[in-house]
């Protein structure tokens, strides 16, 4: 009972400390970092992960007899253990290494141009990043399958009654990302799992956006792919997963070929190595690898529910101060959202606000977001996008008011 | 008036800005003034795609010089189309094509020059060269 005391004293200023980016400063003044949905910062834990990586056992992995390739195959492996825990997968080679989501991504869109047929429907949210609908423009091209689109309403959430009108189609396939990297709303995905598996779909989660904020259960879920980034979750940039059912990537041909993903070769055939392999051609991430893990084990000692309560608190305290700026228009409001603040101050270009904040020191992302649907839904050229991690503060927060003060006087 | 001279003269206007507030004030209330182009000529053909803020650039030649106006939707970036548009419009072709723009890192906002960021002044550069080249070729 004394670990549920001490858990549930979240100690910002602490935390904080396990960051040294935080310190630094950015045009002369203490950095507020709110571009997390972008990017999240690299506690000191995991930063030692990757030195002790290239200090003590760098080496190529899985074929070595030496010892140093030994420990590097031992640790990568762990980490693909400690990613299966994590997200409960039944089986650790459920979890293939990629260089992140957009790979991922990729990666099951090719799987299934061997399996798609001219004329069936796949369905793609409205919600989704350009990385979650380009390669599947791609893969209707080659297969001359259908792309239709769940639209999305005013408060920034899927049309679930069009959902289910689309599904009388019979899609093959089902992408919606669990929470949108735009707006930050939480999609009702276990909902849209079931009703696409009624109708004999397989779903896609892009779970790029969630994974820094919510304990993602793929069985529970029964999800058929789950996708998402090492670095949007206190790990390295170039490293992401798939978790996706074994039978999936049973029936799903390789993507890549090349060294590490065969049994057996010869100029006549070639047999695929087993699972992960099949899916991991050439030499991995292996320090990537390693610290996701080092990353999810954390974050996990802070604990998701912890970091769930705080960064509400965060979101809460932010939308009350932002909206008390006259002018100021907030995209996206969902009651179920994570803490992502999409807006717009009245006749000021997003462009400009971001760049006035920036010389107060404030880091926050303007523009499409990679979402240019989104922004043709509300008619709108772009937005400011403030996204919170656990390590920011509500000094930060008022900060960032003041600054956006300060721009509205300055560009009004 | 040469572009090296207009240059110069506003490497000393910025100079009187202490700090960078003053200097963005100043740069906002370039864009502000300017009648900067015709709305007939703000067509999807005069526009240069940055990822975020939109840049429009119209050019005329007339008696061997080049005229340029242009617009952004952006204010920060309409006051350094504004700048560049007082430095290259008017100009010969041969001026415009020798010309450097040195001068916006004597100003202090080299940071709106980088290739990196995403405002369409780099593309807008390489426009005002472009047209310049096209007329030079005409003569």
């Amino acid at each position: 009972m004394k670990n549920t005391a001490q858990n549930t004293a979240f100690d910002v200023h602490k935390i904080r400390k396990d960051f040294p980016i935080l310190n630094r400063k950015v045009n002369g003044k203490p950095l507020v970092y709110f571009d997390n949905a972008a990017t999240s910062q690299t506690p000191q834990q995991v930063i030692d992960v990757i030195t002790d990586y290239y200090s003590n056992y760098n080496a190529n992995i899985h074929r070595g007899v030496h010892q140093l390739s030994q420990e590097a195959t031992d640790r990568y492996e762990e980490a693909r253990q400690t990613i299966q825990k994590h997200f409960n997968a039944k089986f650790a080679h459920e979890i293939i290494f990629t260089s992140g989501t957009t790979h991922s991504i990729n990666l099951v869109a090719h799987g299934f141009g061997a399996i798609l047929k001219k004329d069936d429907v796949i369905l793609v949210s409205a919600l989704e990043h350009h990385s979650n609908i380009v390669p599947w423009q791609m893969l209707c091209e080659k297969t001359e399958a259908i792309l239709k689109v769940i639209p999305m309403t005013i408060e920034g959430e899927l049309d679930m009654n069009q959902f289910e009108a689309l599904l009388k189609l019979n899609p093959k396939l089902v992408f919606v990302n669990h929470i949108s990297n735009a707006l930050g709303t939480i999609n009702p995905i276990k909902t849209i799992i079931e009703k696409s598996h009624n109708v004999g779909a397989a779903v896609l989660i892009d779970g790029a956006q969630a994974c820094p904020h919510i304990k993602p259960d793929v069985q529970e879920l029964d999800v058929d792919f789950y996708v998402t980034s090492a670095h949007k979750m206190c790990g390295p940039t170039g490293v992401g997963m798939i978790y996706a059912k074994e039978q999936w990537l049973k029936k799903l041909p390789p993507y890549q070929g090349g060294g590490e993903m065969i049994s057996e070769v010869t100029f006549e055939k070639t047999t695929y190595a087993d699972l992960p392999h099949k899916f991991e051609a050439g030499t991995p991430n292996i320090c990537g690898g390693i610290a996701f893990g080092a990353a999810i084990n954390y974050m996990n000692a802070i604990g998701f529910d912890t970091i769930a309560t705080y960064e509400n608190e965060l979101l809460e305290y932010a939308t009350k101060q932002l909206l008390a700026i006259e002018g100021l228009k907030i995209y996206g409001n969902s009651k179920q959202k994570t803490s992502v603040i999409s807006f717009n101050i009245e006749n000021i270009h997003a462009y400009d606000i971001g760049t006035i904040i920036d010389k107060l020191g404030i880091a926050i992302r303007t523009g499409q977001h990679c979402a240019q649907p989104i922004m043709d839904f509300y008619g709108i050229s772009g937005t400011a996008r403030a996204s919170f991690a656990f390590y920011n503060t509500k000094e930060e927060i008022d900060r960032l008011v003041e600054a956006l003060k300060k721009a509205k006087m300055m560009l009004g | 008036m040469k572009i090296e001279t207009i240059q110069n003269e506003l490497i000393e206007e910025f100079s009187m800005f202490d700090d960078w507030m003053e200097r963005y004030e100043y740069m906002i209330e370039l864009g502000k003034s300017l009648p900067l182009i015709d709305t007939k000529y703000k067509t999807d053909e005069n526009i240069i795609k940055g990822c975020q803020s939109k840049v429009w650039l119209h050019s005329e030649f007339k008696n061997d010089k080049v005229i340029f106006s242009a617009d952004s939707d952006a204010i920060i970036t309409k006051g350094i189309v504004a700048i560049l548009v007082r430095v290259f419009s008017n100009q010969s072709p041969q001026e415009i094509l020798s010309a450097n723009t040195d001068f916006i890192d004597a100003i202090g906002l080299k940071e709106h020059l980088s290739p990196t960021r995403a405002n369409g002044l780099v593309s807008m550069i390489k426009q005002i060269k472009m047209y310049a080249l096209a007329y030079q070729t005409q003569q």
